[in-house]
């Protein structure tokens, strides 16, 4: 057992100095800026990570055809965490020690973003996080480029109410966080609108459901009682097709029962047989079929780049591009890749999105976006049928009673001069993060 | 020369000028109205275009209207005229004539949504409740169900009295009676609800609900006693409808499972990569779709035997390259075959794509199958169900009735005893693995049609076929037929009050504590083939 021991302690050592002599050789050899890309290639969520990955190769050669930045040569780091959500935290981990990374771009679901949220705070490095989410976070060193429940949820809700006259709501969903906590803050906000109890129908279902015949069943009586009725979907992924088709097979059309889904983007319906589909809504901050021509030169160097002239782009692609060219601004404005002083710089830039409006980061971390309603078509894309004007990201939902006295400002501004990201507007207090 | 034809040119351009102005003059006004409207793309602004064109009696309005229902309407990015554009060819819509070599860019596309196409399916319906198809006077007539308002009285009845569709004369008294029920006339009330009594429609159900508490009492009691009537046969319609919803999820695992109930039940072998052999059936679908376009209707004809060879290849390749070494180590096949099933995965992801494949539903098996208002069952399910007994009949055939399933039975039950009467053991088993495979290929291409074609299709089947297998009695059809189908039916009655996620792990405690009870399943061998 001793020996054992002894034995791995040597083993280990040899190990770090192996590395700490690679790290350093490597620093040698270039003066780059490194930027992490930690996107999963493998494993469940390869299907849309890959996706993020070459985009973000994408913008970091552009970049360095325009000469870089700081008159370095930007550099990336692409690392495979496997939608595994601990080898997240790994990686991320090895990306800042080892490969000593300025800024990282990555994650998906909401878990691996938890997993390696205590690692950025603990090294002090930079996050940017491209993917809408539940909200009731905000860290330090994340940047949410992402939508917070109040730039896609709630105005997805308001446009039934108010243009489709919506009074009876469905809410489905897969069985994990993003959904309960979304339905919920939902919930509060349907009841603070005057919509009763009974005409709220709240339904969970497990990961890659395939059997809906109930669910439809008991959706389409629900909603023959005489009030126009909608279900807002968070179901996610692959059992999004079933229900759908189940919807068809039982006679409803997105004219009686629309149905409007938060995880269903034009990558996701690229795969798939879109008829049943068709009328149906989703609510994004970007759709690829925006007519502008910001828009467009960006999927035409999309498809160069993937040479691939069908190649889709979708939502969480336009929050990278606008995280990295935040980012590249603010190491201008910074001079420096200094984590405090990069993060400073960030809030209050503005950069131009690309549907044609301004996205502008907030001292609570997260970006104005417009909403977009899009109407599914039966080629795989989006019709916009509502756009908003751009909304300021909530990390706090005023529809919760816990959050509600919840504020978020990095600059200290509105939390007393110290800088916080959950501060307690009754009791005065930043109460610091909590990570479950 | 050159100043010569730069004059030819401006008289050219001149006279071509007059005759479009000419062309503009004759048209009717309402489309320069119309035009401004949709270009102000604000869904208020087409709203009234469409009523303006509605109400017009342009002959090209309703082309107009039909062609905005459709998405194919666009309008001209510059002079703003509305055009009909469908694949390469573009129609003025305001006189009908096709325009020759247009830049599809200089066009803007009219956007409409649900609300305006409902609004647009309704004008154009109003103008077809004459129509000569007994169809298109249904739709109409039911989707004035809605609307009905006693004015229309006269008219529906002056309808009725020509109408010659039972269907349609059935929907046109419905609204009669709700015209009649939206009225003020009490005698006229009293009889409608009496000819409403046991009417199954959900429209009339609301309508009823809303009178209880009308202030003339006497109609309040009427409408509650037809309410009453009408109850109880919707308690009956819920309890069948749940049945056929259980039947159903049933059928789809009695067809997961067969194949392992020969493979597991008959054989002995854990094929953990039977899941894999059901996802290589749906793949063979996808690619006999692929390779007939336009013949969807007729694919699954062919992709049924197809899938069986497929699959029972594949599944005698597995038994003759590694199964056969490991019969009589059932823990060694069961790792075997699990890395098998990993292998047919990854083969998937790197040579198809890792993602999900669409497979269209042909025409037949789409819609559903009305039985009454409440009451209608989806052509899908009820051709998988009928699907699934069909093999569970040819497989109880084969084994009952032909030399090979005699065979089977044989080697089964007393492997050297089959052998000493000359039985070939050794091809025995690769046929029958091969039997088993071969339907889980099958059940593949019906699975296909009600989820997704994907590398992970058959994982998320495998531990229900194995449940089945295990509930109805090892090494019996009967028990995996009778174990599928109570299985669904109890999973479907438990889900309204358990919900999905807990009507799953009750059935799953439920089987758990079954075995307990009886370790041999539903139906258990009995003597000597039992094996203890």
């Amino acid at each position: 057992m001793l020996l054992n021991n002894k034995l791995k302690k040597t083993l280990l050592a040899a190990g770090t100095a192996a590395a700490l002599a690679w790290s350093s050789l490597s620093l040698a050899a270039d003066d780059t800026i490194k930027v992490g890309v930690l996107h999963s290639l493998s494993g469940t969520m390869a299907i849309s990570e890959t996706t993020l990955k070459d985009t973000m190769l994408m913008l970091i050669d552009e970049q360095n055809k325009k000469g870089g930045v700081l008159g370095k040569k930007l550099e990336a780091v692409v690392v495979d965490p496997a939608s595994n959500w601990p080898l997240f935290a790994e990686k991320a981990r090895d990306l800042i020690e080892k490969d000593k990374v300025a800024v990282t771009f990555g994650c998906w679901t909401s878990v691996s973003r938890k997993s390696v949220l205590p690692v950025f705070e603990e090294k002090n490095s930079l996050l940017f996080y491209p993917v809408q989410y539940e909200g009731e976070e905000s860290s330090k060193n994340v940047f949410y480029t992402g939508a917070a429940p109040n730039q896609q949820a709630i105005p997805a809700v308001d446009y039934l109410m108010k243009d489709l006259e919506v009074k009876r709501w469905v809410l489905a969903g897969t069985d994990y966080v993003y959904p309960r906590t979304t339905n919920k803050i939902l919930e509060a906000y349907l009841k603070s609108k005057g919509v009763d109890e009974k005409d709220i129908m709240i339904n969970y279902t497990p990961f890659g459901h395939s059997d809906w015949q109930s669910i439809v069943a008991d959706i389409k009586k629900f909603g023959g009682e005489g009030k126009k009725t909608a279900v807002v979907s968070t179901i996610n992924g692959d059992a999004n097709v079933p229900f759908y088709k189940e919807l068809g097979n039982q006679g409803i059309t997105a004219e009686s029962i629309p149905v409007v889904a938060f995880s269903v983007g034009e990558e996701e319906l690229s795969g798939i047989d879109t008829k049943p589909l068709v009328g149906h809504l989703a609510a994004w901050n970007y759709f690829m079929s925006v007519d502008n021509p910001a828009n467009k030169e960006f999927i035409a160097k999309w498809q160069e780049y993937t040479k691939n002239p069908k190649r889709v782009t979708n939502d969480p692609m336009e929050a990278h591009v606008i995280g990295f060219n935040m980012w590249i601004k603010a190491l201008e404005k910074a001079g420096t890749t200094d984590t405090d002083k990069v993060a400073e710089a960030m809030i209050g830039l503005e950069i131009p999105n690309l549907t044609g409006g301004t996205a502008k980061m907030l001292p609570n971390h997260h970006l104005t976006k417009p909403v977009l309603i899009g109407e599914i078509q039966e080629n795989g894309q989006f019709e916009v049928v509502s756009k908003t004007p751009e909304v300021a990201g909530d990390a706090w939902s005023d529809f919760l009673p816990d959050s509600k006295p919840l504020v978020a400002d990095w600059t200290g501004k509105e939390t007393d001069g110290k800088p916080c990201g959950n501060y307690n507007t009754e009791t005065k207090k930043c109460s610091g993060q909590k990570y479950e | 020369m050159l100043a010569k034809s730069l004059n030819r040119i401006g008289v050219v351009l001149i006279l071509l000028f007059f005759s479009i102005s000419a062309a503009w003059a004759e048209t009717n006004p309402i489309w320069s109205q119309a035009s401004s409207l949709f270009k102000q793309a604000s869904f208020d602004k087409t709203r009234e275009a469409v009523d303006l064109l509605a109400n017009s009696s342009d002959p090209q309005a309703p082309v107009a209207l039909k062609a905005l229902l459709e998405g194919q309407l666009y309008q001209h990015k510059q002079n703003d005229s509305l055009a009909i554009i469908v694949d390469s060819t573009t129609v003025d819509v305001s006189t009908g004539q096709t325009l020759s070599t247009v830049n599809k860019d200089s066009y803007r596309k009219i956007p409409v949504n649900n609300t305006l196409r409902k609004l647009l399916r309704s004008k154009i319906g109003g103008l077809s409740l004459s129509s000569p198809d007994p169809k298109v006077r249904l739709a109409s007539a039911t989707g004035l169900l809605e609307t009905v308002t006693p004015e229309q009285l006269p008219q529906l009845q002056e309808l009725l009295g020509k109408e010659t569709d039972p269907q349609v004369k059935d929907a046109l008294n419905l609204a009669l009676q709700l015209a009649a029920l939206n009225g003020s006339d009490q005698a006229e009330k009293l009889t409608a609800l009496k000819a409403l009594e046991g009417n199954l429609n959900p429209i009339i159900r609301n309508k009823l609900a809303s009178l209880t508490s009308d202030a003339d009492t006497e109609i309040a009691k009427a409408a509650q006693s037809t309410l009453r009537s009408i109850e109880s046969k919707v308690i009956l319609n819920g309890q069948l409808e749940t049945l056929f919803f259980g039947l159903s999820l049933g059928s789809v695992l009695v067809l997961a499972a067969i194949g392992l109930a020969i493979t597991f039940g008959v054989m002995g072998v854990i094929n953990m990569a039977h899941g894999e052999l059901i996802m290589l059936g749906a793949y063979t679908t996808y690619f006999i779709q692929r390779l007939m376009p336009n013949y969807l209707d007729y694919s699954l004809f062919l992709a049924i035997p197809a899938a069986f060879i497929v699959s029972g290849l594949m599944g005698i390749l597995i038994e003759r390259t590694v199964i056969r070494h490991l019969y009589g180590r059932p823990l060694e096949t069961l790792l075997a075959t699990f890395g098998i099933s990993l292998i047919l995965q990854q083969l998937v992801r790197t040579v198809v794509s890792p993602q999900n494949v669409p497979v269209s539903n042909p025409s037949w098996m789409s819609g559903s199958l009305e039985i009454n208002s409440l009451l209608s069952l989806t052509y899908n399910r009820l051709y998988i169900l009928a699907f699934s007994l069909l093999v569970f009949a040819i497989l109880y055939f084969v084994l009952r009735n032909t030399s090979l399933g005699l065979q089977v039975r044989a080697v089964s039950q007393n492997r050297a005893m089959a052998r000493a009467m000359g039985v070939r053991s050794a091809r025995v088993d690769a046929l029958t693995f091969g039997l088993g495979s071969g339907i889980a290929g099958v059940a593949g291409v019906a699975l296909s049609q009600l989820t997704n074609v994907g590398p992970n299709l058959g994982q998320s089947y495998i531990i229900d076929s194995f449940m089945v297998v295990v509930f109805g009695g090892v090494g019996n059809l009967w028990g995996t037929l009778v174990a599928g189908l109570s299985l669904g039916v109890i999973n479907k009655f438990l889900e309204p009050w358990a919900g999905a996620v807990l009507a799953k792990i009750l059935v799953l405690v439920f089987i758990i504590l079954f075995i307990q009870k009886r370790p041999r399943g539903l139906f258990p061998q009995k003597g000597r083939a039992a094996g203890d």
